[in-house]
C-alpha cells in the first residue's frame, strides 16, 4: 500500500496528533512512514500541515502537488490552501467550521467558512464534511476534532487504513482515560452525520 | 535492532546515544533544539547534558570534554556557529583526543531564521569535514560514523542537517540499548606541545591539516554514503519507473546527462526521477573534503551535469574545478548557471521542474516522460485568510510593549529589537520593533543612533535568554562608554522562541538540577546601573508610570518587565466582554491585537478558550466593559 496523506489547519488544532496517530497505526501493520510537519515560530495561530506518508519506496517525506490521496482539512480555508496537492480523483475530509485570523479581525474584512465550502464543493468530487460544532456538542467534548476527522478519513475508504488499525494506534499513544471517548468521536462519522458534500 | 516513528533530530541524538556519546552541549535554536533534548530525555544517566550561556561556551565545553578523551557533541543552529566560530577555528588547528561532533543545522528558506548561510562553507572555511544527511535514517548512521571519523582523523568534525532532515519524521530503525557503543574516556594527558596554541604549532599543524584532508578526501570517496547511484539501483515502488531511455541498451542518449544532489535534496532528486527520466546521480554526503576520485569517476563520460543543492552552490563549484583541474569537457548547470534559483529552499516540485527541463533539453528521448501528475486547477479560488505568527492570547510582551508606547507617545524614540518571541512585537497594532539583526544586537544598534541622533530615545528590548547568551557585554560597553539609551528587559523566565528551555535566570538545569538563579537586576548593578526599576507588565498604570519616569533619566537605565511565559504557566483564568457596557469603540481590539479579543460586526467578544485573563484589555477599556470570569458565571 502506498498513500500520501496531508492534514491542515491552524496552530493548536491537534494536526500533529492525527498524523502521529497514522503513523503509528501504520508502522504497527509493519508499513514504513514517513512524515513532515509545521514547527516552530508558524505554529503560534499560524497555517499549518503535516505530510504523512506510508509504503514501500519512498526518498522524502514531502508530498508534491498532485501527490496526496487525501487531504484532511481542520480549517475549510486551510483545506482550500492545501488542494493544488490532492491528486486527480482524490478524497477531502473536511471540518466546516472556520477560524478567523487575527488580521481579519483588525481590518474588518470579513472571511467566510462557507465561501471555502462552497469552492470545494466545486473542485472536489469525493468531499466530506464533518460539522465539528455539532459534533462536539454531541459527543460533549470539544477536544476531538482530530478524531472525528481521522473518523471521517476511514470512512471514506481513502485513507487506507481501518478503525480498528487507528484504535490501536490511540490505545499505544493516548492515556487510558481517553480512549472511550476518542473511540466514541472516531465511530461518529456516518454518512448521514458526516455527508458526502 | 528495533524500529521507532522519529523526528531526524531524534535520530541524531540517538545516534549520538548509540555511539557512546558522553557530553552533550548546545545552544536552543531551530531546527536544531530537539537534538539535546532527546539525549536528556532518552539517556540522562548516561551522558552529561547542558544548555550553555551561548553557542561560543558550548561550543568550548565540548572542546574540553574531547580534550579529556570524551565523546562529544555541540549542538546549535547556523547563526549560532557565528557566535562560536571564535573557538571552533583556533580548535580545528588544535584538534581533539576524543570523537567530536559539531552539530550545525541549516534552515533553507529560510523557515526560522535571520539568514541562508550554508555551514558546508565553514567546513572548507575551517577546514574541518563535513557530514550532511539526506534522511531521518541516514541521520543516525551517519552521526555514529562521523564519531568514529572524528577519532580517526583527530580533528573536529561537522554535521549539518538541514530543517527538512532534522523536522522530517520517519520509521527508522535503531540499535537496542544493548548493542550502544560504551565509550570510556581516558582522561586530558598535559602536553604543551599539543594543546596549547602557538603561532609555530598553528603553522606546523596547517602544514599536517593540508594533507590529512587530501587524505580524507581519498578515503571519503569510498565512504558509503558517497554514492552513484546508476538507475538500475532506484527503489521501484509502483512496479516499474516510466520512461528510462536506457533501460533496453543501458546508455544514455546523447548528450549523456548526470545529476548532482546532497542533504534532502538527493530525495527530491530520487523522487523525481521515478517520474522525469533516467539519468546517473551523484549523492555527496561529505562535502567537505570533497570526495574526488569518486566524483571523476561519475564525471567520465557524462557531457552535462545538474546540480541540486539548497543554499550555496557548494557542489556545483566542486565540480565546476574539478572539470577545469583535468580539463574535462562537462558542463555543470546549477545555481551558478541559473539553471536552479539560488535562494530559498527547494521543493519536491521545484526539483521535478528543474530535472524535467534539463533532461527535455536537446534531449528527444526523454520529453515525453516528463508528465508529471496534474493538480485540480485552483481558477476562481476564494481569498484564503492570512495567518502571520502573533504574540499569544495573553502573552506578557504585549503588555510590555503597549506600555511602552503609551508612554513614550509623542516623543521622538527608536525601539531595536532583538531574538525572541518579542520580535513578533513588530505586527501590527503594536509596530514596536523599529530593528532586529541578530542575538544582542539591538544594545548596541540603539547606542549607535543615539550618538548620531541625541535626540532620540534609544530603547534596546531583550529577553531574558538572549540577555545571559549575549547581551551582557552590550551593556558593559554602553555603561562604559558613557551612553544614553534605557534598556527594557522581556523577563518571561523560559526561553519561549525554541520551546521552554532552562537558562542561567531560571533555576534549573537540563539535568533537572536547582541551582541558584543568576539575578538579571543584581547583574545589571553589578556593571554600574543605578537606575534598575522591575515592574509587573500586567500592572498597566504602573508599567506606564515606570516608563516615563525611568526614560527621563540620564545614562543607561533599565526596566525590568517580570511576568512569566503563559505557553509555561497556562492559566486558566478568562474575561468577559459586558455587552450593556461595551460601546463599541473597538480601543482594545484596534490597540492590542489579542487574538482571543474577537469582533463581529458591532460585537466585541472574548474567546473564553484562547483568553488567559491577563486583564490588559480591561486595564484600558474605557468604560470598564471587561470584567472576570466567563460570561453568565456571575463573578462580575
Ligand atoms: S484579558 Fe484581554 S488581553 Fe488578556 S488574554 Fe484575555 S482578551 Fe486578551
Ligand atoms: S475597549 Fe471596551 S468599550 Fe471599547 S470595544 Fe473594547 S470592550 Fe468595548
Amino acid at each position: 500500500m502506498n498513500k500520501n496523506i496531508v492534514l491542515c489547519g491552524v496552530g493548536g488544532q491537534g494536526t500533529v496528533l492525527a498524523s502521529k496517530l497514522i503513523a503509528a497505526a501504520a508502522m504497527q501493520k509493519d508499513l514504513p512512514v514517513m512524515s513532515a510537519e509545521t514547527i516552530g515560530m508558524a505554529q503560534r495561530g499560524g497555517s499549518v500541515f503535516s505530510h504523512v506518508r506510508i509504503g514501500e519506496g519512498i526518498y522524502s517525506p514531502m508530498i508534491a502537488n498532485g501527490e496526496a490521496d487525501i487531504i484532511i482539512g481542520f480549517e475549510p480555508g486551510e483545506t482550500v490552501r492545501m488542494l493544488p496537492f490532492l491528486k486527480k480523483g482524490g478524497t477531502v475530509v473536511t471540518s466546516s467550521r472556520k477560524i478567523s485570523p487575527v488580521t481579519a479581525t483588525l481590518s474588518g474584512s470579513s472571511y467566510s467558512g462557507d465561501g471555502m465550502i462552497a469552492y470545494l464543493n466545486e473542485q472536489v468530487k469525493e468531499l466530506y464534511i464533518v460539522d465539528a460544532e455539532k459534533a462536539c456538542e454531541e459527543i460533549g467534548s470539544s477536544k476531538v476534532l482530530n478524531l472525528l476527522l481521522l473518523g471521517a478519513a476511514v470512512k471514506s475508504g481513502a485513507l487506507g487504513l481501518s478503525e480498528e488499525d487507528i484504535k490501536a494506534a490511540i490505545r499505544t499513544r493516548l492515556p487510558e482515560k481517553f480512549h472511550a471517548l476518542n473511540f466514541a468521536a472516531l465511530a461518529y462519522a456516518r454518512p448521514a452525520r458526516c455527508p458526502r458534500k | 535492532m528495533h524500529k521507532e516513528f522519529l523526528m531526524g533530530n531524534e535520530a541524531i541524538a540517538l545516534g549520538a546515544v548509540a555511539a557512546g556519546v558522553n557530553l552533550v552541549s548546545g545552544y536552543p535554536g531551530t531546527p536544531s533544539t530537539e537534538v539535546l533534548e532527546t539525549v536528556a530525555k532518552r539517556r540522562a544517566d548516561a551522558a552529561y547534558v547542558e544548555w550553555s550561556v551561548n553557542e561560543k561556551a558550548a561550543m568550548e565545553v565540548a572542546a574540553g570534554a574531547a580534550y579529556a578523551g570524551a565523546r562529544a557533541l555541540v549542538t546549535m543552529k547556523q547563526v549560532g556557529l557565528n557566535v562560536a566560530s571564535d573557538p571552533l577555528m583556533s580548535l580545528a588547528y588544535i584538534g581533539v583526543k576524543g570523537g567530536m561532533v559539531v552539530l550545525v543545522a541549516d534552515d533553507p528558506g529560510p523557515i526560522s531564521s535571520q539568514t541562508e548561510q550554508d555551514t558546508r562553507h565553514f567546513a572548507f572555511f575551517s577546514k574541518i569535514p563535513c557530514f550532511d544527511p539526506s534522511s531521518a535514517q541516514e541521520a543516525y548512521e551517519m552521526i555514529q560514523e562521523a564519531f568514529a571519523y572524528s577519532e580517526k582523523y583527530h580533528t573536529p568534525v561537522f554535521f549539518r542537517p538541514t530543517t527538512r532532515v532534522c523536522h522530517g519524521y520517519a520509521s527508522v530503525t535503531v540499535k537496542d540499548a544493548d548493542e550502544y557503543t560504551l565509550h570510556q574516556p581516558d582522561g586530558f594527558t598535559k602536553d604543551t606541545g599539543r594543546w596549547v596554541i602557538f603561532p609555530r604549532l598553528s603553522y606546523q599543524n596547517h602544514i599536517k591539516i593540508e594533507e590529512r584532508n587530501l587524505t580524507l578526501a581519498e578515503d571519503f570517496s569510498s565512504y558509503k554514503r558517497n554514492q552513484i547511484i546508476r538507475s538500475d539501483d532506484l527503489l521501484d515502488s509502483s512496479g516499474g519507473i516510466a520512461g528510462f531511455p536506457d533501460s533496453k541498451t543501458g546508455r544514455l542518449t546523447a548528450p549523456r546527462k548526470g545529476i548532482a544532489a546532497g542533504g534532502i535534496s538527493f530525495t527530491y532528486v530520487m523522487e523525481a526521477l521515478k517520474a522525469a527520466g533516467s539519468a546517473p546521480v551523484l549523492k555527496i554526503a561529505t562535502p567537505h573534503p570533497f570526495p574526488e576520485r569518486l566524483a571523476l569517476e561519475f564525471l567520465d563520460g557524462l557531457d552535462e551535469v545538474l546540480c541540486i543543492e539548497e543554499l550555496d552552490p557548494v557542489i556545483e563549484r566542486e565540480l565546476i574545478h574539478l572539470c577545469g583541474r583535468h580539463h574535462l569537457p562537462v558542463k555543470i548547470y546549477g545555481k551558478l548557471s541559473r539553471h536552479v534559483k539560488n535562494a530559498g529552499e527547494n521543493t519536491r516540485d521545484s526539483v521535478s521542474e528543474n530535472i524535467r527541463g534539463f533532461l527535455a533539453q536537446k534531449n528527444e528521448s526523454a520529453e515525453g516522460a516528463a508528465d508529471l501528475p496534474n493538480s485540480p486547477v485552483q481558477n476562481g479560488a476564494p481569498d484564503l485568510p492570512v495567518r502571520p505568527p502573533i504574540l499569544c492570547a495573553g502573552c506578557p510582551h504585549r503588555a510590555s510593549f503597549y506600555a511602552v508606547k503609551t508612554a513614550m507617545k509623542g516623543k521622538k524614540t527608536i525601539f531595536c529589537g532583538d531574538i525572541g518571541c518579542y520580535t513578533l512585537g513588530n505586527a501590527m497594532p503594536l509596530d514596536m520593533v523599529d530593528t532586529c539583526l541578530c542575538m544582542g544586537a539591538g544594545l548596541g544598534i540603539a547606542q549607535g543612533v543615539g550618538r548620531i541622533e541625541p535626540d532620540t530615545h534609544c530603547f534596546a528590548f531583550v529577553g531574558d535568554s538572549t540577555f545571559f547568551a549575549s547581551a551582557i557585554t552590550g551593556v558593559v560597553n554602553a555603561v562604559y562608554n558613557q551612553a544614553d539609551m534605557t534598556l527594557i528587559i522581556l523577563d518571561n523566565s523560559t526561553t519561549a522562541m525554541t520551546g521552554h528551555q532552562p537558562h542561567p535566570g531560571t533555576g534549573r538545569t537540563m539535568m533537572g538540577e536547582i541551582v541558584t538563579k543568576i539575578d538579571i537586576e543584581a547583574v545589571l548593578r553589578g556593571i554600574g546601573l543605578t537606575t534598575v526599576e522591575t515592574v509587573d507588565p500586567l500592572d498597566y498604570e504602573a508599567s506606564v508610570s515606570c516608563v516615563r519616569r525611568v526614560a527621563e533619566e540620564p545614562g543607561v537605565k533599565a526596566i525590568i518587565f517580570k511576568s512569566p511565559c503563559i505557553a509555561v504557566t497556562k492559566p486558566s483564568r478568562s474575561m468577559h466582554v459586558r455587552p450593556e457596557k461595551c460601546i463599541s469603540c473597538k480601543k482594545c481590539i484596534r490597540e492590542l491585537g489579542c487574538p482571543a479579543l474577537i469582533v463581529s460586526g458591532k460585537i466585541v467578544s472574548i474567546d473564553a478558550s484562547l483568553c488567559t485573563g491577563c486583564s490588559l484589555c480591561s486595564q484600558i477599556c474605557p468604560t470598564g466593559a471587561i470584567v472576570n470570569g466567563k460570561e453568565g458565571d456571575g463573578n462580575e
